[in-house]
């Protein structure tokens, strides 16, 4: 089997070692078979067992290994390693607080997630089997209920990056308008004054580097256009 | 004051709504007046005068203005919100935009009606 070196540059940073991050130059060995990114770190892994990232799944499913590729957020189990321009520059992502190499505190990430209540809230008895949903309003939650919460998208938007702790973020209000769009929810009015807000909503200036770089082809603008045209609807 | 993060001011549909209605005010005005200008060619300054000191035109340059300061507004105090942290430097500077866009509304009413 043929095998090829491919070029690396990653931030390295180990609190308890290194004074202030910086970026390494390394390669690694890949062989025909190794056709994500995710398998060439594999492979750097096992060359340099000090390297920390997060992965689990290996298939774009679990949103652990994501992570700033060549200057775009995305997944490295999901990015093709030929489309990548060598040296392929790996860091964490960014604006989150880096514990060690790759690997981000997520804490603010989900504490906003935790903020919209991401679950349903219906008070009525539950059925002896499910709460039934027409097709069509089965049908409105496509594009919303894929999110793995990888968090590329919040942590690609710069509103997200200047306000953390009161932006809820492209992630957060995808899943508010998840459940806001949801038929068997009986909490959208409580949702819809939770999210009426400066900094909690109005934040997104609609730049739309969450859509950009959304592994599952999400759009958290539209979704939160949605938001806004409820409350629109609401007030007028 | 403690240092909790707050939030929950309950506004920002009316700016958002806002803003989106002066930029069609704008859109408009920025038309209606090439279109003018195309027509009338003015070539002096009598030309020029005569077209603002009319009424329509001159209400409609007016509602212009006045769609611009408020679009501003909204614009230049997401700044404020997003880059300047400490509260009292924040409502300084909200109190000195507010100032500075009323000030300017009362010169451009100013110019127009002198015309």
């Amino acid at each position: 089997m043929t095998t090829r070196a491919v070029q690396f540059r990653i931030y390295r940073y180990d609190p308890d070692k290194d004074e202030r991050p910086y970026m390494q130059d390394i390669s690694a060995e890949v062989d025909s078979n190794d056709r994500k990114l995710l398998d060439a770190l594999t492979r750097l892994k096992a060359r340099d067992e000090t390297i920390s990232y997060r992965r689990s799944c290996r298939e774009g499913v679990c949103g652990s290994d994501a992570m700033n590729i060549n200057g775009k957020n995305g997944l490295a189990c999901l990015t093709e390693l030929d489309s990548l321009k060598e040296p392929i520059v790996l860091k964490p992502l960014p604006g989150l607080p880096v514990i060690r190499d790759l690997v981000v505190d997520m804490t603010q990430f989900f504490r906003q997630y935790h903020s919209i209540k991401p679950y349903l809230v219906n008070n009525d008895p539950p059925p002896e089997r499910e709460r039934l949903q027409t097709p069509e309003e089965r049908e409105e939650l496509n594009g919303l209920y894929e999110c793995i919460l990888c968090a590329c998208c919040s942590t690609s938007c710069p509103s997200f990056w200047w306000n953390p702790d009161k932006f809820v973020g492209p992630a957060g209000l995808l899943a508010a308008y998840r459940f806001l769009a949801d038929t068997r929810d009986q909490a959208t009015n409580e949702r819809l004054d939770n999210l009426e807000d400066p900094y909690r909503l109005f934040r997104c200036h609609t730049i739309m580097n969450c859509v950009d770089v959304c592994p599952k082809g999400l759009n958290p603008t539209r979704a939160i256009g949605n938001i806004r045209d409820m409350l629109a609807a609401r007030a007028v | 004051m403690n240092n909790r993060i707050v939030v929950g001011a309950h506004y920002g549909l009316k700016d958002w709504l806002a803003q989106r209605a002066t930029a069609a005010v704008m859109s408009f005005y920025s038309v209606f007046i090439v279109a003018i200008l195309l027509v009338l060619k003015p070539a002096d300054f009598e030309i020029w005068r005569s077209i603002f000191a009319n009424g329509p035109v001159k209400f409609f340059t007016f509602l212009f203005a006045l769609s611009l300061f408020y679009h501003a507004w909204i614009g230049i105090r997401d700044l404020w919100m997003d880059y300047v942290k400490p509260v009292s430097v924040r409502l300084t500077l909200h109190v000195l935009t507010i100032l500075l866009l009323a000030g300017y509304s009362g010169w451009i009413a100013a110019i127009l009606w002198r015309l």
